[in-house]
């Protein structure tokens, strides 16, 4: 058994550095690439492309992402987790496939398939069944909004991954599995953590919430003494160096930008935390209250006394469906009175909606430079400010598109027949896009099925 | 003795649907017995009560001198049906740090709070 398993960073989400997984490969010595692509709205957009071609719906970027890293999986046994398969795992995999046939080591590369996530197919056999799919966050069965479905996924756990590295993969690839399972899996595999082992697994789980959204946690988005923080041009993602007795080091490269220390790990440990004492994933329930941190040296930090308790009979299921239109518009307003001319814009284009008849769910204005983030807690500590500029953010949204559309045609007359010293309308007309919005639900662990196959 | 929030602590903040989470952590450890003790639940559900719509849920994490609050009903419907700038959430960390506390003098000079911070 290795006494420490190395676990890096390279992907935070489908958009980040592209160049991210190649430092981590070759910036130091790693074990493992994990690389997570998936975000809430992410399995829709895929599932999109997967209705226009059968042989997408899956993270384009990560045929990248191997093709740079290639050298580090044949040559050093690097092992890449990675849930790019969104909602095609398969042909994810058949891609990397071809890739490493036409560089020549297809041989080489053993690809680990994990597939019974996607219940798009089985919605209705679901509802039929009694299971409700309800939503988590408004109690409103599915059957409300069930013809707008366009995905449907289980957040699934570490143990498909397991089963594919202890088949040899050195690839994995899922659909929807939760984003800390990519990390936790390598370290029960490697150290042969069982499915009961609760504080193990939940220690896992914390480093994964760690690294999951890559240089997060290592000098990126770092409020605290943000000024100081060296070299971010070449930041470092982070690195999970854990022990068989569950501890673990976050670290970065030798050599790179960023820094990790107790107040940067920290900050990525609150990011999106509810309830501490259960942050609930399939394979267990970790207390995040039971967390140790302590600085180990020059961009180390270690932490230990992680317990977790046993998993629920639940997996959360993603769901997304089309949820009408929206668009935003902006005009940027000058000194003097900046900010009473953007209110009066606000004011005259919320009367042409009217007189033209549109209606919307809403209408949102916003003033960029007053009080857009922080609304009336900013505009109560900055007083009366003759602002430089403010721009003035104004959106729509309905079910509606036409008039979501004749709303855009609105923006840009204002330059011209609306009140002074307006500028900023370079862009051209507002864009309308489909909403495609968020459901998520609990299931029965029972009715989800996973398998692994290896290609 | 007057304190803004941002001259003792820092703050990270995301989204889980319609809520917000601002996660507050003491600057230093001697410091979370004092947003432990002054920032309550009732005195943030006050702070934020003109910009968000339902309550506020506070937890804490002495392990971490860290307080994590949900602020609900914060993101105009959350996701991707939020029209806001911030319709993840991401800065309500420094809208919680603009809150101020009233911290007895004594308290707060043995605590090594300086007298003027930022001043903002």
């Amino acid at each position: 058994m290795k006494e420490v398993v190395r676990v890096a960073g390279g992907q935070g989400f489908w958009g980040d550095s592209l160049d991210a997984p190649r430092q981590q490969a070759e910036g130091g010595q790693i074990d493992y690439l994990m690389l997570d692509y998936l975000a809430e709205v992410t399995m829709s957009i895929l599932q999109k492309q997967k209705e226009r071609d059968p042989k997408m719906g899956y993270a384009r970027d990560f045929i990248g992402a191997i093709e740079s890293v290639l050298p580090a999986i044949v040559d050093r046994g690097v092992r890449v987790i990675a849930n790019a398969g969104g909602v095609n795992p398969p042909a994810c995999a058949e891609a990397i496939r071809k890739l490493a046939e036409s560089k020549g080591v297809g041989d080489r590369i053993r690809i680990a398939v994990v597939t019974g996530d996607d219940l798009l197919g089985r919605i209705d056999e679901l509802l039929d069944s009694g299971h409700a799919l309800a939503n988590m966050e408004t109690g409103a069965p599915l059957s409300t909004i069930r013809e707008h479905v366009l995905s449907a996924n289980a957040y699934i756990g570490s143990t498909p991954i397991v089963e594919g590295l202890a088949r040899g993969a050195n690839i994995v690839i899922t659909g929807r599995s939760t984003d800390t399972a990519l990390t936790m899996a390598p370290f029960r595999h490697e150290f042969g953590w069982s499915a009961t082992d609760w504080n193990h697994l939940a220690a896992g789980i914390v480093a994964g919430h760690i690294i999951e959204c890559g240089a997060q946690c290592s000098g990126g988005n770092c409020l605290y003494d943000w000024r100081s923080i060296p070299d971010l041009a070449n930041v470092g993602y982070p690195i999970a160096e854990a022990r068989a007795d569950g501890t673990f080091v976050i670290t970065k490269h030798e050599g790179t930008g960023g820094r990790v220390s107790v107040a940067s790990v920290t900050e990525q440990l609150v990011y999106e935390m509810g309830d501490p004492h259960e942050y609930i994933t399939p394979d267990v329930v970790a207390d995040f209250t039971t967390i140790q941190l302590e600085q180990d040296g020059e961009n180390r930090v270690r932490i230990h006394g992680i317990q977790g308790r046993p998993a629920t009979d639940k997996l959360k299921v993603s769901i997304a469906y089309r949820a009408g239109f929206k668009a935003v518009g902006t005009l940027v307003y000058s000194w003097p009175d900046a900010l009473d001319k953007a209110k009066l814009a606000d004011t005259i284009l919320r009367g042409r909606l009217e007189r033209l008849g549109l209606h919307f769910d809403q209408i949102l204005t916003e003033f960029v430079g007053a009080s857009a983030t922080h609304g009336t807690l900013a505009t109560r500590d900055s007083g009366e400010i003759d602002y430089p500029e403010v721009q003035l953010r104004f959106g729509v949204r309905g079910p509606d598109r036409a008039a979501v559309e004749r709303f855009t045609r609105e923006i840009a007359p204002l330059v011209l027949n609306g009140p002074p010293s307006v500028t900023g309308f370079a862009g051209g007309r507002p864009k309308v896009e489909e909403i495609v919005a968020y459901w998520p639900a609990l299931v029965d662990k029972s009715v989800v099925k996973t398998n692994v196959e290896i290609l | 003795m007057n304190v803004q929030l941002l001259d003792i602590a820092h703050a990270r903040s995301g989204d889980k649907g319609d809520t917000a989470n601002v996660g507050l952590i003491a600057l230093k450890p001697e410091w979370y017995s004092i947003i432990h003790e002054y920032v309550t639940q009732d005195a943030v559900a006050q702070h934020f009560k003109e910009v968000i719509d339902g309550p506020v849920d506070r937890f804490e994490l002495p392990n971490l001198k860290a307080l994590n609050f949900l602020l609900h009903g914060a993101l105009d419907g959350g996701g991707t049906l939020s029209l806001k700038t911030d319709a993840q959430g991401k800065v309500f960390s420094t809208a919680l740090l603009r809150m101020h506390i009233d911290v007895p003098d004594e308290i707060a000079r043995n605590a090594g709070i300086p007298e003027k911070r930022s001043g903002r």
